[in-house]
């Protein structure tokens, strides 16, 4: 036997409270985050049980799922029932809570984050498969349902068998222009739906290291579109610098002793991966999904493919998609007419991808026909908007400036499209009616969204003037 | 939970790979308290839109088994697509591959996912597409399905797989755990965050 851990298998030991000898572990939960929307029967099954919620100083909740973005009052009945639920039930068991509107709110995925609750060598949970987003911090974090939300409400814990483990090594540099979500997009497109299926990611290489925060988490976050139960990235100066000064971040001695503890968080050389897969950056564009899930990508500059030159196993899939999405094979991807622009999302609703759209947008304005929504992930992405003048750019140029909550990227609040509309979204998911009955979606990356409600069309920024 | 062991049913077949949870049920069907009532989301879209839609099938209408392409239930973390599911009737979803938190949701909630190989799967739909009243076993026991004249052995997480056997919940048996999940908490890293306590200096 090997003596190296991979940073995945030194994450799960350090939290394995027992083996249950039958394959599974009993994982202690270092930070659990709800959300309104898939919590309720949860609660309902701790307070049917006489159950007490074990550690409410490790779980935050957060209203995101269910709020409006283009007001304070929540006005659909059912909406309002959603956050009164979580309201209530966070009352009961004394959790704290981002309430709709207050400074902190915003999308789980970026509020966490945003406070320092999530560290390196943490285990992080959520009702919510993009609970991988944390994971860039060299945490272990990932989706759970409902069920497993009462298990950890109930006991801290999740009983679980090992995942696998992963290692997805991007080489090359990636030229300018190419961001995060092209990264994830182009990985997705090589390993499939399903590729990562039981495993848990660790990224590699120069493209990531060279990633901020902000992109570390876009490309985590997408680690569940390739079937993955967790992505992540061993930490290093820059997740060191992002954490300082935030308000859960240790001080002092502490900080130093996190520090040094953080430090050990890599991979051994010597530990051996169940599966590894390279991805070539060389000459990388910006991609775009052409189809109705997320491997169905082609780099913007290319064509919708012609399923009779797919794979067997795509090909009724892709012929689906093709009908659903109104598209005929060899259409230049740059020739379609895109009615919406979405730029949010726990994937891409951050500071740098606000800016990364600001800076396209600056001096612009949207094309004509073309709505563009801009939704940052947290009100305090917001406010560092406003404070920035980004917030400007985008009115300026004539995109819907809103509050901060989870919006267009799924169809169950106020925020959605009407029709068979078709839009360019920074969201992580292509699914049919993901973002209303009926609609088109194509993932693009910020400064793509932003490019394209310049010309009306699927366009990359160089491309503009 | 009833404990299961043996099942036995008629087949649908849903000839489709990577149906996502937000196809098992759209966010909009998802917001309702507690867990029945999502039924009627089931399918929503593709059973409006489409009359010879599997579900839409008067045939099929008492099978308890879910015959479904590669991949399925990938995506959202929703259990309201497991909920769905179980309210409409079906107590096994038999496909070469399923979403991972969909089959942990899953199995927490009786509905029991096995995973076969395609020609399995495939020799499966076509037994049923031409015999709706073709049944199908599952037996948890021995880990075998079985139809017809043919039987597979499948795989399945072991934890999981006792809890379904004797109907155990899962939570009860952690709580059996409290002294060693106390212990553990007494050597956490005292700079771990706290959401309600001072920050650590
Ligand atoms: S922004 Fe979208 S993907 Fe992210 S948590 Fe909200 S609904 Fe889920």
């Amino acid at each position: 036997m090997s003596g190296g851990l991979t940073l995945p298998e030194k994450l799960w030991r350090s939290h394995v409270i027992s083996g249950a000898g039958d394959g599974s572990d009993l994982l202690y939960v270092d930070l659990h985050l709800v959300h309104e929307a898939t919590s309720s029967q949860a609660f309902d099954g701790i307070r049917d049980t006489s159950r007490t919620v074990r550690r409410p100083d490790l779980t935050l909740a957060v209203e995101d799922h269910n709020v409006p973005t283009d007001s304070l009052t929540i006005r659909d009945p059912v909406s309002n029932m959603q956050v009164g639920m979580l309201r209530r039930n966070c009352t009961d068991h004394g959790i704290r809570l981002f309430q709709h509107g207050r400074p902190q709110q915003g999308i789980v995925h970026v509020v966490g984050p945003e406070i320092g609750a999530v560290q390196p060598g943490m285990t992080v949970l959520c009702g919510d498969s993009h609970t991988s987003t944390h994971g860039a911090f060299g945490a272990l974090a990932f989706g759970i349902g409902t069920s497993d939300v009462e298990h950890v409400l109930a006991t801290q814990t999740l009983e679980i068998s090992p995942f696998r483990t992963m290692l997805v090594e991007f080489v090359g540099e990636p030229p300018v222009g190419v961001t995060a979500k092209d990264l994830a997009l182009a990985m997705i497109a090589q390993v499939g739906t399903s590729g990562g299926q039981g495993h848990v990611i660790e990224y590699r290489g120069p493209a990531v290291s060279a990633l901020s925060m902000e992109g570390r988490m876009t490309l985590c976050n997408m680690s569940v579109e390739a079937g993955a139960r967790a992505g992540m990235i061993a930490p290093d100066e820059v997740t060191l610098a992002y954490l300082e000064g935030r308000e859960h971040t240790p001080t002092g001695q502490a900080w130093s002793d996190a520090v040094e503890y953080w430090r050990t968080l890599r991979s051994d050389d010597d530990a051996v991966f169940d599966r590894v897969v390279t991805v070539d950056t060389d000459g990388l564009a910006p991609f775009v999904t052409w189809g109705t899930n997320p491997s169905e990508s082609v780099p913007l500059t290319g064509v919708v493919p012609d399923p009779e030159s797919l794979p067997d196993e795509t090909r009724a899939a892709a012929l689906r998609s093709l009908e659903y999405m109104g598209l005929k094979p060899g259409t230049a991807m740059r020739e379609l007419d895109i009615d919406v622009v979405f730029l949010g999302s726990c994937t891409n609703g951050r500071i740098e991808d606000l800016r990364a759209a600001a800076e396209v947008l600056r001096g612009r304005q949207l094309a004509p026909g073309v709505e563009m929504l801009v939704v940052p992930g947290s009100m305090a992405v917001r406010q560092q908007a406003e404070e920035e003048g980004l917030a400007e750019v985008f009115r300026a140029a004539g995109a819907l400036w809103r509050l901060a909550g989870c919006s267009m990227c799924l169809g169950m609040n106020a925020d959605r499209l009407r029709g068979p509309k078709r839009c360019a979204s920074t969201s992580n998911r292509n699914y049919q009616g993901r973002q209303g009955p009926d609609a088109r979606t194509h993932l693009v990356s910020p400064a793509v969204a932003a490019a394209t409600a310049v010309r009306g069309r699927l366009t990359a920024p160089h491309e503009l003037e | 939970m009833d404990p299961i062991t043996v099942h036995t049913g008629r087949a649908a077949v849903l000839r489709r790979s990577d149906v996502d949870t937000d196809q098992i049920i759209p966010a909009d069907y998802c917001r309702l308290p507690g867990r029945s009532g999502f039924a009627k989301g089931l399918f929503a879209r593709w059973r409006d839109s489409d009359p010879d839609f599997v579900l839409n099938d008067p045939a099929v209408a008492d099978a308890t088994v879910l015959l479904a392409g590669p991949r399925f239930g990938t995506g959202s973390s929703r259990e309201h697509a497991v909920w769905a599911l179980r309210e409409w009737g079906f107590s096994i979803v038999i496909a070469p591959g399923f979403g991972d938190i969909f089959t942990r949701n899953a199995l927490k909630n009786g509905l029991v996912v096995v995973s076969l190989p395609p020609e399995a799967v495939e020799e499966l739909m076509v037994a049923a597409e031409s015999d709706a009243g073709h049944k199908v076993t599952v037996d948890l026991v021995s880990c075998t399905v079985s139809a017809g004249m043919s039987s597979w052995s499948f795989e399945i997480e072991e934890r999981a797989r006792y809890l379904l056997c004797h109907g155990y919940d899962g939570i009860e048996l952690t709580l059996r755990n409290d002294t060693a999940i106390t212990e553990y908490e007494s050597h956490r890293r005292p700079w771990l965050p706290r959401m309600s306590a001072e920050r650590v200096s």
